[in-house]
């Protein structure tokens, strides 16, 4: 145990810290524990007034069968009574305990408010280092209230010391986070600013942190930073390796510190004053040239550090994005670490030449190095660095690569790791519906996208090949006779049975004049996958029959022969039993031109955003379309392929995110007057969550969840489904996100329902402004009998439900179901 | 990603389960010992010793809803510090989470990390974040981050702690960290604060650290 020895002072400690790990069971381990909790409890009540020694020595005990995870439900008393110390080290112990137990007793934090007071008030700079990082560490709503105000004070204090003045910020940055509304701007502001130009660099190193963190909401404010960072980083840039001492690190001069000044830069525009600008100009070519140079030093060390500040300079060029020059040489040095034996580099050369690939300026630069990136799509070990690769590819196609890279993808994904199929076949769905010129090699694409990885092709992806077919008739022979043949292997996926029976049944007339594929031919070819269908696929097929019967009038016999039997008319399924009793009666009873019109090929599709790259967003985030959000790159191609053309006799309705079988709720905006309250009594449920959200203060919590504005406002992709929830059954959630769960709640007796709505907040911090709206189908307005109660928001806790109980008739609701 | 990516937060927790836990401990063959140097001096690059001959790809940990939002905010999330065993040797959050959904993280953490090896990337995409990660002897210290912060820096942050760690415990391993706990955040609070890195030269943190070691 050589450990031991070095714990210094508390032999009790580390004697119980030994036993626990000598424990031979969990057991054992237990019942260790449970008597030192017994002692402690016993120490702790005696009548003896314990020493600052003992107790110290006890809360730490009692702080370390915590983290061994168990509960614990006294002590806190005496941390508290530890903070009061005067040394040190039982003041820091009682800090500690707080600090890491106060998830689970926020109790505490009004007893301890008073000593932190006291400590920051003591002029002794450990004791206030000591309080700060406690206030940072706990960073809650009332440790804001309490001490918000007295920390810009200490932070631009002329008296306080360098490790204070580090604290301060930092703290205060926490607490900006948490509370920003507790934090008011202030004649602070300016000074806090000139801590950019502190001799001492670690109190430069937290400022930059907290102007970073405020910048952003009040960049105006902070506007003179932009000048300060920038003189900054040209010292430390041009600096030698060994002028700043301390902070040079691996011969690197002050690696994190450059990171920070040039990530505070990101928060800015071009500098307009040219001085200024010529001096970043500067520092960002200086750090280009310094890649070039031969390392200082073997180690690994240094070439990250000095990596660090590189990637960092280029995602700020990537920023400004104004400087060809700059933007074609980082995509030089990107294009050297692609084949860097570091497989760190090599993985963020890919990443950081994604977003250089949708610059303007370097766009054509990325393109040379797309044989490097083929190559690690096919030899890289690390998944995660192929990944990489395969997103490069997809940022870096035009139409002059395409081809070639749908091709390249194609053959990857025979291959590729199954966590990131389907995103490949998302990506080349897009690519070639979007450089298309022929469209029969978009078809072709698709149908190997199937035929490859059939699993991994969503609904999407194949509703959107039909979608195409129907509105292009250039290609519909081309597809027909495709598909025909891709159906004559004995086992295809059942998403290309899909495909070819919809397919055939609009257009299989246009390849029955070849004998080889009349109909009779089409129609057995299609039957023999039948039986070994979903019934999705089942019933979908039964739909293409009764197309044929219009079709091929010969068939009808055969297919009638079909509907009729017994397996059809009386399957267990109710959809394929309807199905084929309405198709036979419908195919019996109506007149040829009866069936003509109302089995009439289906019309064009209207124009809208692919719901493919919808999916693809869903999935990897608002960066992951920017090969193909960016029309500024290669406008003719958007024209080109911008969407599925629709015909001049369609009436371009734009309904963004209905599917092509109409099933999903619509949003907003493209909502019809439906006839049934529940679209818009839904859509109004939805609307609520960007109406809460503007309340939320920007707490670290909000980025956790990753809720950037544009993730929550529009209705949820799923929202079909949470609709189908809503509409089958009387209580579910309705609608989730990472801020908000909405549930419901329905009852209903005679020609009343009542119906809860709970909002679970799912932050941390408490929802401002929150007010939801229910907006009431035509008459129901009438007949709300309570509205809600006070529009007090849940509580900081996840999950806490408000209920708000609406009551109507039920001939509303019956509309509803 | 071993059910611990699948089970419901409701149903759980008897009591959470152990963060620190040392009875039982075997290694498998080839891992530095608990109380082996953690800062050898061939440890120097990526990751990992050669040793760690884990096969396949690991079940790339991108939990539900990986996007790569980018939202301007950038800080680190939480700092673990686990053994090849997944026993917990430091765990210091910057956001509030419960109990359980710690021992959840600190579960997935442990599942995503260990099972790269060192011809992998030291960064793993996990959940909407990223965990910038480094292998000294048998600990893995793990810092969770946004998807938009700048990796290197990180990776070597990392390094930093470990040698300012390396320093102040003279030669450290995993039982220094076991029995001087509290003093480790110390450390951590020193280098680290508010998700932030607050203070990076090893000089000026060594010599506050030494001071208040001297404090009674």
């Amino acid at each position: 145990m050589p450990a031991v020895s070095k714990g210094d002072g508390m032999r009790g400690l580390a004697v119980f810290i030994s036993d626990i790990r000598n424990c031979k069971s969990k057991e054992a381990e237990i019942k260790r524990i449970n008597k030192e909790l017994a002692n402690i409890r016993s120490k702790f009540k005696g009548d003896k007034a314990l020493d600052g020694y003992s107790k110290k020595k006890y809360v730490c005990k009692l702080l370390f069968i915590f983290l061994l995870g168990h509960d614990i439900d006294f002590g806190h008393m005496e941390a508290v009574n530890l903070l009061s110390s005067n040394k040190y080290t039982e003041k820091q112990i009682g800090y500690l305990f707080i600090s890491v137990l106060v998830n689970s007793n926020s109790e505490l934090i009004r007893l301890i408010n008073n000593a932190i007071k006291n400590d920051l008030a003591s002029r002794n700079p450990t004791f206030m280092c000591l309080a700060l990082h406690c206030i940072a560490n706990v960073g809650s709503r009332e440790m804001g209230e309490a001490f918000a105000a007295d920390i810009p004070r200490i932070l631009v204090a002329g008296d306080s010391m360098d490790s204070v003045k580090q604290s301060a910020a930092l703290c205060l940055l926490r607490l900006y986070k948490a509370s920003p509304d507790l934090v008011p701007m202030g004649e602070w502001t300016a000074r806090v600013v000139h801590l950019l130009n502190d001799q001492h660099m670690g109190v430069v190193t937290a400022a930059v942190s907290l102007i970073t963190c405020l910048c952003k909401k009040n960049p105006d404010d902070f506007k003179t930073c932009v000048s300060l960072a920038v003189s900054r980083l040209s010292r430390i840039v041009s600096s030698a390796s060994t002028d700043l001492q301390d902070y040079t690190y691996y011969f690197v001069p002050a690696p994190w510190l450059s990171v920070k000044l040039l990530r505070l830069l990101q928060c800015y525009p071009p500098p307009e004053d040219a001085a200024v600008k010529g001096r970043l100009v500067e520092c960002l070519e200086t750090v280009l040239n310094k890649a070039q140079e031969p390392p200082k030093s073997k180690k690994v060390q240094h070439s990250n550090a000095k990596n660090a500040i590189l990637f960092e300079t280029i995602s700020l060029i990537i920023h400004y994005d104004s400087e060809p020059n700059l933007l074609v040489r980082a995509c030089n040095q990107l294009g050297q670490f692609l084949q860097h034996r570091e497989t760190n580099l090599r993985y963020l050369a890919l990443e950081s030449m994604c977003t250089l690939a949708s610059s303007e300026f370097s766009h054509e630069a990325v393109k040379t190095h797309i044989d490097t990136v083929i190559n690690a799509l096919k030899t890289e070990r690390d998944v995660s660095v192929r990944q990489r690769a395969a997103d490069l590819l997809y940022a870096m196609c035009d139409r002059s690569n395409a081809k070639q890279i749908v091709s390249e993808m194609l053959r990857y994904l025979e291959t590729a790791d199954y966590a990131i199929r389907e995103e490949i076949v998302l990506k080349v769905a897009i690519l070639a519906e979007k450089y298309a010129v022929d469209y029969s090699w978009y078809v072709d694409t698709i149908l190997n996208l199937i035929r490859i990885a059939g699993d991994y092709v969503s609904e999407e992806v194949w509703y959107r090949v039909l979608q195409i077919v129907t509105n292009r008739d250039d290609v519909q022979g081309y597809a027909a006779k495709t598909v025909f043949e891709a159906l004559q292997a004995p086992a295809c996926h059942e998403n290309m049975v899909k495909v070819g029976g919809y397919i055939l049944g609009e257009f299989g007339n246009l390849i029955a004049g070849d004998p080889r594929s009349s109909p009779p031919v089409q129609f057995s070819l299609l039957h023999s996958k039948f039986h070994l269908c979903s019934v999705a696929t089942r019933a979908l097929l039964l739909s293409t029959y009764i197309k044929f019967i219009n079709l091929f009038p010969e068939t009808k016999a055969t297919i009638q022969g079909v509907l009729r039997a017994g397996s059809q008319l009386r399957n267990a399924d109710v959809e394929l039993q309807q199905r084929a009793v309405e198709y036979l009666t419908l195919s019996s009873v109506a007149s040829t031109d009866v069936l003509a019109t109302v089995l009439e090929e289906m019309p064009p599709f209207p124009e809208r955003e692919s719901s493919i790259l919808a999916k693809l967003k869903r999935k990897k985030g608002p960066g992951a379309g920017s090969a193909l959000d960016d029309s500024r790159r290669d406008p003719s191609s958007h024209d080109i392929n911008g969407g599925v053309e629709p015909t001049p006799s369609t009436v371009s309705t734009p309904s963004p995110s209905a599917d092509l079988l109409g099933l999903r709720a619509a949003p907003p905006p493209a909502a019809p007057p439906a006839p049934s309250g529940a679209g818009n009594l839904l859509v109004d449920v939805f609307s609520d969550s960007p109406a809460a959200q503007p309340g939320l203060g920007p707490s670290p919590e909000e980025a956790f969840l990753s809720a950037g504005p544009e993730d929550i406002g529009p209705p949820i992709p799923e929202a079909d489904e949470l609709l189908n929830k809503f509409v089958c059954r009387n209580n579910g959630v309705l609608f989730e996100n990472q801020l908000l769960q909405i549930g419901v709640k329905s009852e209903f007796r005679q020609n009343l329902g009542r119906m809860y709505l709970f909002y679970g907040n799912k932050t941390s911090v408490q929802f401002q402004n929150f007010s939801p709206t229910v907006v009431h189908p035509g008459d129901l307005q009438t007949h709300i009998l309570s509205a809600w109660p006070s529009p007090a928001p849940p509580g900081s806790t996840p999950m806490i439900p408000v209920p708000r109980p609406v009551t109507w008739p039920l001939r509303a609701l019956h509309s509803l179901r | 990603m071993l059910g611990s990516g699948t089970g419901s937060f409701l149903g759980l927790s008897p009591g959470r389960a152990s963060l620190f836990f040392f009875s039982g401990l075997q290694f498998p063959a080839g891992c530095a010992r608990e109380g082996g140097r953690i800062l050898l001096p061939e440890v120097r690059s990526t990751s990992g010793s050669p040793n760690s001959c884990q096969s396949r790809s690991h079940p790339e940990a991108a939990g539900p809803g990986a996007a790569g939002v980018r939202t301007g905010v950038a800080m680190i999330r939480f700092i673990l510090i686990q053994n090849r065993a997944g026993k917990t040797r430091l765990a210091k959050w910057y956001m509030q989470f419960d109990d359980d959904e710690k021992q959840k993280l600190i579960e997935e953490v442990h599942a995503v990390v260990t099972v790269r090896d060192a011809k992998h990337t030291n960064f793993v995409e996990f959940r909407n974040f990223k965990i910038i990660y480094r292998r000294y002897a048998g600990l893995y210290f793990c810092i969770c981050v946004d998807v938009n912060d700048n990796n290197l820096a990180y990776l070597e942050a990392i390094h930093n702690f470990v040698e300012v760690l390396n320093e102040y415990f003279h030669n450290v391993c995993e039982l220094d960290l076991v029995f001087n706990f509290y003093k480790v955040y110390t450390v951590v609070d020193e280098m680290f604060l508010a998700g932030e890195i607050r203070e990076t030269s090893q000089t000026k943190v060594l010599k506050q650290l030494l001071m208040l070691q001297s404090l009674e």
